[in-house]
This record gives C-alpha cells, sequence and structure tokens, in this order.
C-alpha cells in the first residue's frame, strides 16, 4: 500500500488505513534507534528543507534526525529572521527553495493553512510542522502511535484532551486521528477555551466537558496540553494560579482516571500550570516516549510521501503560458 | 442582428456623442421599475436625457439607431458600494480601471467609499474624485466622504463641505463607528442635509482578529472566527440611533439573518432605514472559504446556509432593497498570502449583474423588473442620485442586458482579479452600458475614451 498524497497537510485528510500504515512503518524504524548506526539510505540524494516561521526546538531537531536517519541532506532554514524581514512572501521563499531542486518541504507557521497554500504551488512534497490552530499531523500520529505501543490498541479506549482547545493544533489532529481510529475522545477545559462547536465538528464521537471529574472518570489517556502564558492577557481565564487548581493533571486529578492510564503532554510543558511535576515525571507519564517515537513517526511519514504515487500537483498558470509560448 | 447591439448608421470605436445628438433604441424590452414599465418599445435619447418612450418611434436622418431586438433595456444599473482605491492604492484599482469594469458589468453610476489613503475625509480628497472622475472616468462617480476625520471615529468630518463639493453619503466604511454617541452625533448632522449615513456595521472588538465566519467550520480549519453577532449587535444599535435620531440610516452589505430581521422589524416601524446586501451573500456560504481559499475572504464573512435563505428572503421581500457589489480590488500577490495575511474584500462590479440575474432571477427569488430595481431604481433613492429611472427627462443613462447569454467568469478588466466566481458560469450580461446618451460599453468593448 501506498499513500495517495503528495502532502501530509493533516490527519483529517488521511483514512484510517492509511494512518495504520504510517504507525505500521514508524515501528521498525524505531528498532534503528537501539543500533549503533542509526541511518538507513532510503533518502539518499533527496533534499529536505525545514521552513520553520516559528521559533520551535523540539519538532525541528525530531524532523531534522529523522531526515538525516534516513540519510537525506537537511536544509534548516530559520525564515523569522531572513527572507520575511527583506519582505519575501512564505510562496516567493517556496519557488526559490524548489528552484534548487528541494524534495521536501517540512513547514511550521502561524497562520493555518499556510502548508495548503503551500503544497498547491510547488512540485515538492509539504510536511505541515504545524499550521496556527489548524492540524500537526506528525505530533498526532507519533501521540496515536505511543498510545499503540502502550495500549496495544486504540479502539476503545477513551481519551481526555485537557486545556486550551480552542487555539490547539495539537488537539485537532489528534481528534480526527483518535477518532478515525475508534477511540472516543472527551474535552475538556475552561468554557472559553473549549467553544461548543467542538461537540459537532468532527463527529460523534467527541464530549465536551467543563469539569475534569467527569473528563477523567475512566479515562485510558489524559492528554494535557501546553497553555499559552499570555492567553491570560486575552481574559480566557483569570489567574494561572485558578487554572492550575481547575485544570491542571495533579495527582487527585489523574486519580479518577483509570489506574493504568497515560499521561501525555506534546512539550514544552509549564509545570505548575497546566500539569504538575509529580505526574509529568511520574510512572504514568509516556512524555518521553512521545519525543522518541517522533522521530520513527516522522520518517515514516518522508520514507512513505517520498514512494507515494500521486507526486505533481496541477502546473501553476505562470507554467501553463510558459508551455504554449514557443521555445 | 439578434441578440446583439449594432449601429444603423456608423459604428465608432470610441469618442463621444455631440450633445445635440438624438438615439433611439429600437425594439427591446423596456424594463423601467419605478414607473412600472415592462414591454417591448423604443427609447428615444435626445442629448444627454430620455425624451421619449413609445412603441414605434420613427427614426429621422438625424437619429442614430440601436437595434435592441430580444435585449433588455433597463434604466442604467447603480452600484453604491465600491472601492476604487484611488488615491493611495493605484495598484489595486484606478479610477480609470474601477470605473472601466463598472461599465462593463453593466453600471452607469458608481458610488466610491472613502477607505481610500488618504480617506475621503475632506474637501479635497472629494474634488481630487470628483475631478478624476470627469477625467478618467468611464462613467458616473460619486464620492462617499468619511464621517469622521482620518476615520478614526472620534472626530466628524466637515460634512456640509464635503455635500457642497460633490459627497452624496458619508460612511467610514471598513472602519465601523465603533462609539455610539459620535454615531448618533453623525446621523443627526447629517439630517441638516438630507445626507444618508452608511454603517458597515461590525462590533471591532467582537470581530477583532477573526478572519471567517465563527463556527464548525472555523474550528475545523483552525482560524479564528467572526460571530454573528459582531454584525447584527451594530444592526440593532444603529436602528435604535435612528429612531433616536430620524437621520437616514443605510446599513451596507448585510450578512446575517439576524441583521434582515431587524432590518425588517424596523421598516414595519417606519423608521428611515434601508439595507443592501451582495452577490456573494446570496451566492456563496463559508464553504467557499473551506480549502483556505484568500478569494474567498471578505469582510462581514460568508455565513452559513440558513443566513443565504435569511438573504435570499430579504431580498424577495424587499427588506434588502439595494444589491452592491462591495467592488474591493486586491492585487494577485497580496491574496496569495496566507489566509490571516490576505486582505478582505473581492471585486463585484463584472459578476455583480450576472449572479443577480442567474441566482435571483433563473431561480424565481426575484422577478426581474424587482432585481432591476435593486440595481437601479433602489440605489438611485437610497442615494438621492439622478437616474435609476427612464422617465422623460431622466438622464439617459441605460444598460441593455442579454439574458440568454451564457458566460463563465474569467478574465476581468478590473486591474485586479480576486473574485470566488471566476470559473462560475452565469447566464444574463450586460452588452451595453449607455451614460449621458453616450455608449461608453458595447459587446464588451470600451467606447469612451477618458480625456486623460
Amino acid at each position: 500500500m501506498r499513500l495517495r498524497h503528495k502532502d501530509l497537510l493533516g490527519l483529517a485528510d488521511l483514512t484510517p488505513e492509511e494512518i495504520d500504515l504510517i504507525l505500521r512503518t514508524a515501528g521498525p524504524l524505531k528498532k534503528l534507534f537501539t543500533r549503533s548506526i542509526k541511518k538507513v539510505p532510503p533518502l539518499r540524494g533527496k533534499t529536505v528543507a525545514l521552513l520553520f516561521y516559528e521559533p520551535s526546538t523540539r519538532t525541528r531537531t525530531s524532523f531534522e534526525l529523522a531526515a538525516a536517519r534516513l540519510s537525506a541532506d537537511v536544509l534548516s532554514l530559520a525564515v523569522s529572521s531572513s527572507s520575511v524581514q527583506k519582505g519575501e512572501t512564505l510562496m516567493d521563499t517556496a519557488l526559490n527553495l524548489e528552484a534548487m531542486k528541494v524534495d521536501f518541504m517540512v513547514v511550521r507557521h502561524s497562520v493555518s493553512g499556510a502548508p495548503e497554500l503551500l503544497a498547491r504551488g510547488v512540485r515538492a512534497h509539504v510536511v505541515n510542522a504545524g499550521d496556527g490552530n489548524h492540524e500537526h499531523p506528525t505530533q498526532g500520529l507519533l501521540d496515536l502511535f505511543t498510545i499503540r505501543e502502550k495500549k496495544k490498541k486504540i479502539q476503545g479506549l477513551t481519551v481526555a484532551i485537557i486545556g486550551d482547545i480552542l487555539h490547539s493544533r495539537v488537539a485537532r489532529s489528534n481528534i480526527w486521528g483518535l477518532t478515525k481510529m475508534g477511540a472516543k475522545i472527551r474535552l475538556c477545559g475552561p468554557a472559553t477555551l473549549v467553544p461548543s462547536e467542538f461537540r459537532t465538528a468532527f463527529g460523534n464521537q467527541v464530549e465536551v466537558t467543563y469539569n475534569m471529574k467527569e473528563a477523567l472518570d475512566g479515562a485510558d489517556v489524559a492528554y494535557v496540553l501546553r497553555l499559552q502564558l499570555e492567553r491570560q492577557q486575552e481574559n480566557l481565564f483569570p489567574s494561572l494560579r485558578e487554572y492550575h487548581e481547575f485544570y491542571g493533571l495533579d495527582e487527585k486529578k489523574l486519580s479518577w482516571a483509570k489506574k493504568d492510564c497515560l499521561v501525555m503532554h506534546p512539550g514544552p510543558m509549564n509545570r505548575g500550570v497546566e500539569i504538575a511535576s509529580v505526574v509529568a515525571d511520574g510512572p504514568q507519564s509516556v512524555i518521553l516516549d512521545q519525543v522518541t517515537n517522533g522521530i520513527a513517526v516522522r520518517m515514516a511519514v518522508l520514507y512513505l510521501l517520498a514512494g507515494s504515487s500521486q507526486a505533481v500537483p496541477a502546473p501553476r498558470a505562470a507554467e501553463r503560458i510558459a508551455e504554449r509560448e514557443p521555445s | 442582428m439578434k441578440g446583439t447591439v449594432s449601429w444603423a448608421r456608423t459604428q465608432r470605436s470610441s469618442g463621444t456623442l455631440p450633445r445635440q445628438k438624438s438615439l433611439l433604441i429600437r425594439g427591446g424590452r423596456v424594463i423601467d421599475p419605478r414607473n412600472q414599465r415592462d414591454e417591448v418599445c423604443d427609447v428615444l435619447i435626445e442629448g444627454q436625457h430620455i425624451h421619449k418612450i413609445a412603441k414605434d418611434i420613427k427614426p429621422t436622418r438625424q437619429m442614430e439607431v440601436l437595434e435592441a431586438g430580444r435585449l433588455v433595456v433597463a434604466p442604467g444599473l447603480i452600484d453604491i458600494h465600491v472601492h476604487l482605491r484611488e488615491p493611495g492604492q493605484e495598484e489595486k484599482e484606478t479610477i480609470a480601471t474601477g470605473t472601466a469594469a463598472a461599465a462593463m458589468g453593466g453600471f452607469t453610476a458608481v458610488a466610491c467609499m472613502p477607505n481610500t489613503v488618504p480617506p475621503l475625509d475632506n474637501v479635497s480628497q472629494i474634488q481630487y474624485v470628483m475631478m478624476k472622475a470627469r477625467s478618467d472616468g468611464h462613467v458616473r462617480v460619486y464620492p462617499v466622504g468619511a464621517i469622521t476625520k482620518g476615520q478614526d471615529g472620534v472626530e466628524l468630518t466637515e460634512i456640509g463641505a464635503m455635500v457642497r463639493a460633490g459627497c452624496v453619503a458619508i460612511s467610514d466604511d471598513g472602519k465601523p463607528v465603533a462609539n455610539a454617541k459620535l454615531f448618533r452625533r453623525a446621523l443627526e448632522y447629517a439630517k441638516t442635509f438630507g445626507l444618508p449615513v452608511v454603517d458597515h456595521c461590525e462590533d471591532p472588538d467582537l470581530a477583532k482578529g477573526g478572519v471567517m465566519n465563527e463556527g464548525k467550520l472555523a474550528v475545523l480549519l483552525g482560524l479564528k472566527g467572526i460571530p454573528r453577532q459582531a454584525e447584527y449587535i451594530m444592526v440593532a444599535r444603529n436602528i435604535a440611533l435612528c429612531e433616536l435620531t430620524g437621520g437616514q440610516l443605510h446599513l451596507a452589505h448585510l450578512s446575517t439573518k439576524e441583521s434582515v430581521a431587524l432590518v425588517r422589524d424596523a421598516k414595519k416601524r417606519g423608521l428611515p432605514v434601508t439595507a443592501e446586501t451582495c452577490p456573494h451573500y446570496f451566492a456563496l456560504t463559508e464553504e467557499a472559504v473551506a480549502n483556505y481559499n484568500a478569494n474567498a475572504k471578505m469582510n462581514p464573512p460568508l455565513r452559513t446556509e440558513d443566513d443565504r435563505q435569511a438573504i435570499l428572503a430579504g431580498l424577495a421581500d424587499g427588506t434588502l432593497e439595494v444589491v452592491a457589489s462591495d467592488h474591493a480590488p486586491h492585487t494577485p500577490a497580496q491574496k496569495a498570502r496566507e489566509f490571516d495575511f490576505a486582505p478582505f474584500g473581492i471585486i463585484g462590479l463584472e459578476t455583480t449583474l450576472g449572479l443577480v440575474l442567474t441566482e435571483l432571477v433563473q431561480k424565481g427569488v426575484m422577478t426581474l423588473s424587482a432585481a432591476l430595481a435593486a440595481l437601479s431604481d433602489a440605489p438611485a433613492r437610497v442615494f438621492h442620485l439622478p437616474g435609476g429611472h427612464l422617465s422623460p427627462g431622466a438622464p439617459a443613462d441605460l444598460t441593455l442586458i442579454d439574458l440568454k447569454a451564457r458566460h463563465t467568469v474569467n478574465t476581468f478588466t478590473s486591474k485586479s482579479q480576486n473574485s470566488p466566481f471566476i470559473g462560475r458560469m452565469l447566464q444574463g450580461k450586460a452588452v451595453a452600458t449607455i451614460v449621458g446618451g453616450e455608449v461608453v460599453m458595447s459587446r464588451g468593448k470600451l467606447l469612451r475614451k477618458p480625456t486623460c
């Protein structure tokens, strides 16, 4: 089986079979990590460009390692400090990279839909490394991989996603991925951060509650989202102290979940705000496993996209005009 | 020649008609909503005015004759919500290119909004637009002045002086007047001059940062929404202030079900409130932005199917008496940016008539006469403009329409091309535009040569 997509823009676009394919491909790739030589050759001669329009350490490093372990050449662009300041647009930057025959563009951007814009305009494979509040598909996939690795299944599990759902691309990718694979979702946070539209937007496997006890009762996974501290300035909640009291995952709240409930977090954590240190570092935490698995999953994504059957987008208008002109 | 415009005597490529010339438009289906006329007859134009409408007017040797068999002969279409971008953003549009697009779309007059750079907030700016319109314009241009200096929502402009210079309405379009007291004063003061006050109804705080309709789709796309309440809270406020002051209130580009209901109720109570909507609000829903298509990014944003149905009902029962384009040109480079960064607005001068005919008339929402009234008679009444009807003595502004002409929206005369309707098949288009007795567009060609 192959991926039927040129790009990975979001988990909304993938079928359960495609998600399963990525997760199955990541399994053997993870085994490589235990070897002394962690490199394999499938992407030798290919170039992966990392365009990070937002600061990110962990995702960028993870993609860099994933590409390097597949033997690709990696080009890491600190875009925010160069072209943008000179006034270059996203598409101009991408077209320049394409002119340099880059094969993959991994894009992190503060605006939802930016990777889709790129994907429509370039022939290279575009991988969304997080766009605005929209999706963070590789994070979703690594979370699915981690849950399946620990629980041996996803179907039938209850996953509580806690925190700032409204602004979370991680939450959206997880909701798509987990519901497609048969899990039930409970979203929990203050009403300002969990709009009621989430109840119906993703199908009927999503519940919304503002009560942590209801969210965690019998849950198999407690997925805690990072809280952007500046949200307090927007009056989305009155204080960090109050937030922690009601929605911070501590030992007591975790006890409402199943005994073997996994604790997950996409990082970086605000310890003492959305999660207590004792929980983050406790026996149920798989937060560092998520980080390890991220590399395997991103390797699987790059590997599968390189072999995907749908390689090229429709030619752009400028090319169509050029084709008509006599040479 | 059936269904086309042909000159019986001479085919002119450019130049102006001598003022004394007579023009006879023969054999068209003349629809004049204000005078409740819908019949096949002839229209005789003497100089710049309509002289006579009757059956079988005999042509004389001095007359030029325009055969309009199978065409609809309508009052010249008037678009009271257009952004011509001059001065200051000439890369998007100019008075020359914007009025050329208007002529191509069948409009004989446009009212241009004041959010230029700098804004039209003083006599000099109004005079500049009037002067450029006289020299470069293909159709009539009526400037709308700003309500507040710099559109800053703090201090009223010199409204009287702007009226004297040619301004036909006031609006801070694009920057709604948030201060209720100031908006009250604007309504009261504008009454002195019988001037309509136009508001883009949007609570700026509620809408802040939003780029599309708030709801399920915005959640899925991860885009910040603009709640419908941002619009209709302001509609309600403005209607209340209209009631308080008795000033003439015109509500621009309404998009929500609740706004329509509020206007309907205000009209029942006899308040001097008028309202417009735009073709995109009855032809599209928020689904048009589902693939982050910035060409469908506009303000107010495209709403839901429920809203679209309410807009159709509002048009059908006359609650929304005006259809305006909200022609808002932006360059392709600006619209090719990330969705959040792309500017709001689409062009509309060249698609409005086709969309009205296709979506409203063909689908039985409105009669042809009512639809043409929303594009001519009603806008003329709302802004107190000459034209909009075909009574003897009225300005000889007419639009000739071929109802059978099927065409795919493709390229535009406007300097910008930002339309979500590219590729859409429309039925019905303007085949001739006549301004002051002069044919400025015929069969897709501009005939008038601006004086500079």
